[in-house]
């Protein structure tokens, strides 16, 4: 039986709701210090993966209660204009793909998601490609 | 901080200066506080067992991270890190060495820019985590 629903599928391609987060200088301070990075340009421009912590705006997944069990798959960045403290950015995701696949763990979903990173002039700041593995309960 | 290398230095080829990170669980709960990422996994001993972990794990957006400083770190004030991708292809737990190394692969002379692989090893020598960056370099 298969685990991706035909709810799930009608979600591929639907932009979450856009938010908007103010880049804090001690939200860089405390990212660049929890990932044990000195580097010197800290914090007036932000580390390359900071903006993991501006909140997520994934949309939510129909269904997703079947497959309670969420592992991290990996990130895709592109950048563009350098964060800096004081920018609003606004991101907004996606999911791009959803896949079934079979695999040593057993069945799993394999959800590509796709987030737009604009700062406050409106120029790109990064795209980030995420995949997530969603399997069901252990 | 490095010297401040130029696309001459950058031959396919090239090592980057490796980067050793000795990750604790304080750092994955400094990591989750950073990041707003709170999925028990990383912090709660009890909770990865039940989810069939052998522990609490890292965040793989912690080894992205761990990567990206290699990259910016060996890059310097005068590159810039066009592009980043990383695959988690295995766990890692706090406890373990992990070493990030990254060597140039291709290097494109006309857009001033290399493409690195790069990778973390485990203390047992295994490449957990993969993928590959993009960066431009000044020239002389």
């Amino acid at each position: 039986m298969s685990i991706l629903t035909p709810a799930m599928q009608a979600a591929v391609g639907v932009d979450g709701e856009p938010r908007t987060t103010i880049v804090e200088r001690g939200a860089i301070e405390r990212f660049a210090a929890a990932i044990g990075d000195d580097n010197p340009a800290y914090p007036d421009v932000a580390p390359p993966t900071f903006l993991r912590s501006v909140g997520l705006a994934i949309p939510a997944l129909p269904d997703s209660e079947a497959v309670p069990r969420v592992l991290d798959g990996g990130s895709e960045w592109t950048y563009g204009e350098p964060v800096r403290p004081g920018d609003a950015i606004t991101f907004v995701t996606q999911m791009e793909t959803l896949i079934e696949r079979e695999g040593r763990m057993g069945s799993m979903l394999i959800a590509t998601y796709v987030t737009r990173y604009t700062n406050q002039r409106g120029e790109l700041a990064a795209t980030q490609r995420n995949t997530l593995i969603r399997m069901p309960a252990a | 901080m490095n010297t401040q290398p130029y696309l001459d230095d950058a031959a396919v080829g090239t090592e980057l200066p490796a980067l050793v990170k000795e990750p604790t669980t304080r750092q994955l709960v400094m990591y989750a506080g950073a990041s707003g990422d709170f999925y028990e996994i990383h912090y709660d001993k009890d909770f990865a067992a039940e989810q069939g972990l052998p522990g609490v794990i890292l965040h793989g957006a912690l080894k992205s991270a761990y990567l990206g400083q290699l990259v910016t770190g060996w890059v310097g004030a005068e590159g810039r890190l066009l592009s980043l991708s990383v695959r988690y292809r295995e766990m890692d737990v706090p406890g373990d060495v992990l070493t990030c190394r990254g060597t140039v692969v291709e290097r494109d002379e006309a857009a001033g820019s290399v493409r690195c692989d790069i990778w973390i090893e485990n203390g047992a020598g295994v490449r957990t985590t993969t993928g590959e960056a993009v960066v431009a370099l000044p020239s002389r």
